[in-house]
């Protein structure tokens, strides 16, 4: 998942681009010319070339410009290219397609919800910590903050792929607009309503809030948040056949249920998927805002007022609420096929984005959260938290409580295809079409059949 | 002539008409004369098909051998990576129809087209009927009223975008000062709206531009005629302007609603993503989803080769109805 604004101007380009016909696409036509793999790898001034594809352009693509330079001048064997290729249903798209071709990249940057996809593709990828352990150097899933860790890891416990650019969903709230109506930051779900409310009886904002990342934060990280079940065998986790969708339970109906009533009365507002509600936000026609941690610099930009974070509010009663939040963003998956010389080049990439300092470097430029302990001791130790008490709280939500067989996270194929249903599903009820319970039960059945026909793949 | 010919007559009547749009008075001579001549033009009867080849090269490998694969693929069950192919018969189209949306995206399409084919030719028509009818500085209103056509269908959906974003758009605010509520991430008929004015905004200049060619093509002394048979400027365009251009107006039908099924994609994905609640989620966009989103060929092949054969249908029914109504100069 990407939250940055960047995002829809690139979905201008890929649309153009898609244009080309849907039918040619299809073929696997999209395969594009990276350096050949065959047998021997791309040298470049007696280097050993490692292609890295990444979804990351604008300042995000000069940030990690910046780390695979520092790497680079690092050491003298191996050099890394990194290539934008799109956002990260592309950089996903043109991996397969790619792969397909016998042309995969060596490393690939795969979002959240495509990690089910590549896990399951056995022989597609070779697993992080085999490679790590092949080459010599030391590797946990400990070594990564717990919810990283949990989030990314197999059945077995081991990570198959690199998680990286990490970050969970929290609250944001404007301080003026809350200490004009003398409100305390909302904990609770109910004091949401309660905040809200003030706001709108006092003409502080057209509305109480709003939230982005709907499908990602009311529906998967609320299931962890507040130790709901997203769906049978752990959320996924424990099993591909017959995994089936809770989503039509009562903890989700009443909550989108909850929404659609606030929606009424104006407490909330549904403003579109994605990131697209910050503007509101900025704009200080809500005073409150559910989203990524990764949005805070693109709000800090925007925004002409102080502005807190805060921890996600939780359902009051739900036991054991607050569990624990769950990362969102991307992991580092190294893909087989390539010349063998070239292994021993990713592992030694893969190591040195794990280190404390580059960890640092990542999170205090981008807002993403450090995934490794190291990077988390680097900075309390040179003091960061102490300046930037906000950026503390996406690590707080993350390892709130060790995550339990229920809140590792959302393991499960075709995620994106069920966000869509999920979508459409909370606008019918927003928009008063359907009922809560009536929507989310359309919505379970369509996610099931999905599900189901995932697993007839395997 | 028989009635399996008609289908290339209409190509000869409507399309070169816009290269040589002065063609009036002893034109069905004209062309008999070319018609003839072309038989003697090559020497060797292999020659045509070898200058033909590098157009048909590029519909071989960029039409026919992508639809005839992903007519093969809809028939069998793969991973993203193609890993564990197995021939599932018409599981996948199973699956389609029975997704509990697919019906719906296929109202969806036909709504959507009805609505654009409908307003873009009629403002094409009467734009270009107007124009038609100035004679100075017609070069420029012909160079404003086509100039929507050459935005790319991207750039066309970010304006619109822009325009009409519920929180920031010049158009919502607007609206709103009206006291019309607006807000097309939820209402449905707002996101239809939106999406029908964007395309009908570049869709009626390419109409126009047809519509202008084949107003040239109308003889003038016909008009004469009938303003000297006590004609009206009502009576003149309906009875004689509009049935001398049927041929092209059937054309433009065609291909109207063609692109629509088609090509439609990039003002959906930037405005509304399908939504909401499905309520923008056209064919050709869920294809875009399942396929790129959602990694899943296979579903994305049914889909397709449902979507060809809708489209087929579709055509072969316009040339069977409404052509015989189609009066061909």
């Amino acid at each position: 998942m990407e939250k940055t604004k960047h995002r829809r101007r690139m979905r201008v380009g890929a649309s153009a681009l898609a244009l080309a016909g849907s039918a040619s696409i299809l073929a696997g036509c999209g395969a594009t010319a990276t350096p050949g793999n065959t047998g021997t790898p791309t040298k470049s001034h007696g280097r050993i070339q490692i292609t890295f594809w990444t979804a990351y352009s604008g300042q995000l693509g000069s940030d990690i410009q910046h780390i695979v330079n520092q790497f680079n001048a690092s050491q003298k064997k191996y050099e890394v290219k990194a290539v934008y290729k799109g956002t990260y249903p592309e950089v996903l798209s043109a991996t397969i397609a790619a792969y397909r071709a016998h042309r995969a990249p060596n490393i690939a940057m795969v979002f959240d919800v495509g990690t089910a996809t590549m896990m399951d593709s056995t022989g597609v990828y070779v697993p992080v910590y085999k490679l790590m352990k092949q080459n010599h150097i030391p590797f946990a899933t400990s070594n990564f903050i717990g919810a990283a860790g949990s989030y990314y890891e197999t059945a077995s416990g081991n990570l198959d792929s690199l998680p990286f650019a990490s970050s969970t969903p929290v609250l944001y709230y404007n301080k003026a607009m809350l200490a004009s109506v003398g409100a305390k930051v909302p904990t609770t779900w109910q004091q949401m309503g309660t905040v809200g409310q003030a706001l709108v009886s006092h003409g502080k904002a057209k509305n109480g809030f709003t939230i982005g990342w709907p499908d990602w934060s009311q529906f998967e990280q609320f299931a962890v948040w507040n130790n709901y079940h997203y769906a049978t065998h752990h959320n996924g986790y424990t099993g591909i056949k017959g995994v089936k969708l809770l989503i039509n339970t009562p903890p989700f109906v009443n909550h989108i249920a909850q929404l659609a009533s606030w929606q009424k009365s104006g407490v909330f507002t549904y403003d579109g998927r994605e990131s697209t509600p910050a503007t509101l936000f900025i704009d200080g026609k809500v005073g409150m805002y559910i989203d990524s941690s990764a949005e805070y610099s693109a709000i800090a930009s925007g925004a002409k007022f102080g502005f807190g974070e805060a921890a996600l509010p939780y359902v009051a009663g739900a036991p054991g609420a607050p569990q624990n939040t769950v990362v969102g963003g991307n992991s580092l998956w190294v893909m087989s096929g390539n010349p063998s010389a070239t292994y021993p080049g990713d592992a030694a990439f893969l190591h040195y984005l794990m280190s404390g300092s580059v960890q640092a470097y990542w999170a205090t430029h981008t807002g993403y959260v450090p995934v490794t302990n190291a990077g988390v001791t680097h900075l309390t130790n040179n003091g960061y938290y102490q300046a930037h008490p906000d950026a503390k709280v996406a690590i707080k939500e993350l390892t709130n409580k060790p995550a339990n067989s229920w809140t590792r996270g959302i393991r499960l194929g075709d995620l994106p295809q069920i966000r869509n249903i999920e979508n459409a599903a909370i606008t019918a009820v927003f928009a008063g079409k359907e009922s809560a319970q009536t929507a989310l039960n359309a919505a379970e059945a369509q996610g099931n059949a999905v599900l189901a026909n995932f697993a007839s793949q395997y | 002539m028989p009635p399996k010919l008609k289908g290339m007559r209409f190509l000869q009547t409507s399309l070169p008409s816009i290269k040589e749009p002065g063609r009036n008075e002893g034109s069905d001579r004209g062309r008999r004369k070319t018609r003839t001549s072309q038989r003697g033009l090559f020497s060797n009867r292999w020659l045509p098909y070898f200058l033909l080849l590098p157009q048909l090269l590029v519909v071989v490998v960029f039409f026919i051998w992508p639809a005839l694969q992903a007519l093969v693929e809809s028939f069998y069950q793969v991973n993203a990576f193609g890993l564990g192919a197995r021939f599932s018969g018409i599981s996948n189209f199973i699956f389609v129809l029975t997704s509990g949306t697919y019906l719906y995206s296929v109202e969806v399409t036909i709504v959507y087209s009805l609505l654009t084919t409908l307003l873009s030719m009629g403002i094409g028509l009467l734009v270009a009927s107007q124009v038609d009818k100035i004679l100075k500085g017609r070069a420029v209103y012909r160079t404003i009223f086509a100039w929507t056509y050459a935005v790319p269908a991207a750039v066309s959906g970010s304006l619109w975008l822009f325009v009409f974003n519920p929180q920031i758009g010049v158009g919502s605010q607007l609206l709103a000062s009206l006291n019309i509520p607006w807000n097309f991430t939820v209402n449905l008929t707002d996101a239809m709206t939106l999406i029908v004015i964007a395309t009908v905004w570049q869709q009626a200049a390419y109409n126009f531009l047809f519509f202008t060619a084949g107003l040239q093509a109308i003889p003038r002394e016909v008009l004469e005629a009938a303003s000297l048979d006590g004609a009206g400027a009502f009576k003149r365009f309906w009875q004689v302007i509009f049935p001398l251009l049927s041929p092209t107006t059937f054309y433009l039908l065609v291909m109207n609603i063609i692109y629509v099924f088609f090509s439609t994609f990039s003002i959906i994905d930037i405005a509304t993503q399908g939504g909401p609640h499905n309520g923008t989620d056209t064919l050709v966009y869920r294809i875009y989803q399942d396929a790129f989103q959602n990694s899943n060929t296979s579903i994305a092949a049914a889909e397709t080769v449902l979507l060809i054969i809708f489209v087929s249908a579709l055509t072969v029914v316009q040339f069977r109805s409404i052509n015989r109504r189609v009066h061909y100069q």
